[in-house]
């Protein structure tokens, strides 16, 4: 069997910045599987601007991102094996995979880091109504195809969710001279960037339908019909309230799910909100030398963050492979109120950082750590939303002290 | 009045105010900010990105960006320059496609290196 110190799975942002981490860090042998021809992840399809002012201090691209973090990776002696599909991961941490190139294979690590990415939510899976033409598809593989393959998959064009996604993909069907006719929004607000709303809809003047969804797809061949309806505070369709848009095709931007078919099959413990693994500050998941990084572990709003992620897993694999440990006190950290996660779920006292989010829009909230019921400290936030992250420096004095559970509160 | 700033991810929003012929922005996090409030107000600029045609490399467009941003009311026409455009395997991310395009004072640049097969 090949023996690795440290397997990535995964080369896109989250899985270069660690297996470079982890370099830096001192690990030697260090192996990254990627299923895709070329490395780079999803950033290779989001050609827009806007990625790397955080990490590398400018403006890029998707694709140019990706190809800096390629050229550092590319300086070391870290391998890259590309269209390789990892087939599964014991708890042992011996990955199993195949290629064209190399065939079955069998690599016993020491350390594994998951940097598998996330996967958008299906048609199926929002039980959407009506016919099933061709014509509806996710919205990241509508960018796939038009950004590296060139094809246009409609000329009228109704999106369903207001993601990011979904924002990037209006304005780039419109300038590629398709007619984006509506955007709609099952929530009373938008899951978007505020940025997103206003240089991809409203400098194109397309209509954004807040609390309204598809309520009938018609069509035998090809998608002919939507039927958008208003929908109440249960999010329940108002009858009455139909609008029947003539178009060609759906996409779909109705949320993005954790990767991690491979880890739950490996037995590492899952958090049903986030749908990524429960971890500790270190990005350890429950199985002892298993690490989770990126938009597998939850789904991020930035490149920037996930590739900071990357780093903290790559540098705690190194550390592990090191054998240093950390304290053995180990604190639980709980959500409540208005949040609708926090991350990592577990702690060891430690200087670190909380990430969380809130479940819908608020205005002048106070956030609140405490445990047993003592305040430990109150944070003032003039606003919060869904769709950006935020984060809670912690201080490991504060940890020393818990003697229960740390409890993260938003209160309006 | 109030806009939000879309030069980055973080989408300040800005307060601007017009004292005579200056304009008073605040809510910015950085001069950029400042900058974006005052050409969205007079003259709106906006950043492209697109693809165009490759040919002999293993995928079959290259992403490409506008060097700087253009004029918003000229998007489409840089994007129909755009369309007509194809290039030759092998290209470099960051090399200049086309100098000036539409006399903008502006390039177009390839966002991604792609070998020749």
């Amino acid at each position: 069997m090949i023996k690795k110190d440290l397997v990535i799975i995964g080369a896109g942002a989250a899985g270069l910045s660690s297996a470079l981490a982890a370099y830096q860090n001192g690990v030697e042998e260090i192996l990254i599987l990627e299923k895709e021809e070329d490395a780079g992840g999803i950033l290779n399809q989001c050609i827009h601007t806007g990625f790397g002012l955080h990490t590398f201090h400018q403006e890029m691209s998707g694709p140019a991102y990706a190809q800096k973090c390629i050229d550092l990776v590319e300086q070391t002696p870290i391998e890259i094996q590309t269209s390789t599909m990892v087939l599964s991961v014991s708890q042992d941490r011996v990955v199993t995979c195949s290629s064209s190139k190399y065939g079955l294979q069998k690599i016993q690590a020491k350390a594994i880091v998951f940097a598998t990415g996330c996967r958008e939510r299906s048609r199926g899976a929002i039980q959407l109504p009506g016919t099933r033409p061709a014509g509806i598809m996710s919205a990241g593989t509508a960018q796939r195809y038009l950004n590296i393959d060139g094809w246009l998959v409609g000329k009228k064009v109704l999106i369903l969710g207001s993601g990011d996604i979904g924002l990037i993909m209006a304005r780039r069907m419109t300038l590629e001279g398709a007619e984006v006719v509506a955007v709609a929004e099952l929530m009373p607000y938008s899951n978007g960037l505020p940025r997103n709303l206003k240089q991809c809809l409203d400098d194109f003047n397309i209509p954004l339908y807040l609390s309204h969804t598809i309520t009938d797809i018609k069509g035998h061949h090809r998608v002919e019909q939507v039927v958008l309806s208003q929908v109440d505070e249960k999010l329940q369709p108002i009858a009455g309230t139909e609008k029947v848009f003539d178009v060609d095709t759906v996409l779909l931007s109705v949320g993005l799910i954790p990767e991690n078919s491979l880890l739950e099959d490996a037995g590492a413990v899952l958090h049903p909100r986030t749908k990524g693994p429960i971890v500790d500050e270190r990005c350890m998941t429950s199985i002892e030398g298993i690490f989770a990084c990126g938009n597998s572990l939850h789904v991020h709003d930035l490149v920037d963050f996930v590739y900071a992620e990357g780093q903290r897993a790559g540098k705690a694999a190194a550390d592990y492979l090191h054998q240093i440990q950390p304290a053995d006190k180990m604190i639980d950290v709980i959500a409540k109120g208005e949040l609708s996660y926090i991350l990592p779920q577990k702690l060891h006292p430690s200087d670190t950082k909380l990430f969380y989010r809130v479940k819908s829009p608020l205005k002048n909230c106070t956030i609140e750590i405490s445990c047993n019921n003592q305040i430990i400290r109150t944070l003032k936030k003039p606003a919060l939303i869904p769709s950006i992250m935020e984060e809670i420096t912690i201080k490991k004095q504060w940890l020393d002290e818990c003697d229960g559970p740390l409890v993260v509160e938003v209160k309006a | 009045m109030e806009m939000i700033c879309i030069t980055c991810p973080k989408g300040c929003t800005l307060k601007i105010e017009q004292n005579n012929d200056k304009l008073i922005v605040t809510g910015n996090s950085c001069p950029r900010g400042v900058v974006y409030a005052e050409n969205e107000i007079f003259h709106p600029m906006r950043m492209i990105t697109s693809t165009v045609r490759i040919k002999g490399a293993s995928i079959a467009r290259c992403p490409v960006m506008s060097s700087v941003p253009v004029p918003k009311e000229k998007m489409f026409d840089v994007m129909k320059v755009i369309e007509n455009t194809t290039i030759e395997a092998p290209v470099q991310c960051n090399q200049v496609l086309i100098h000036n395009i539409c006399d903008l004072d502006c390039d177009l640049v390839a966002t991604r290196t792609l070998k020749k097969l």
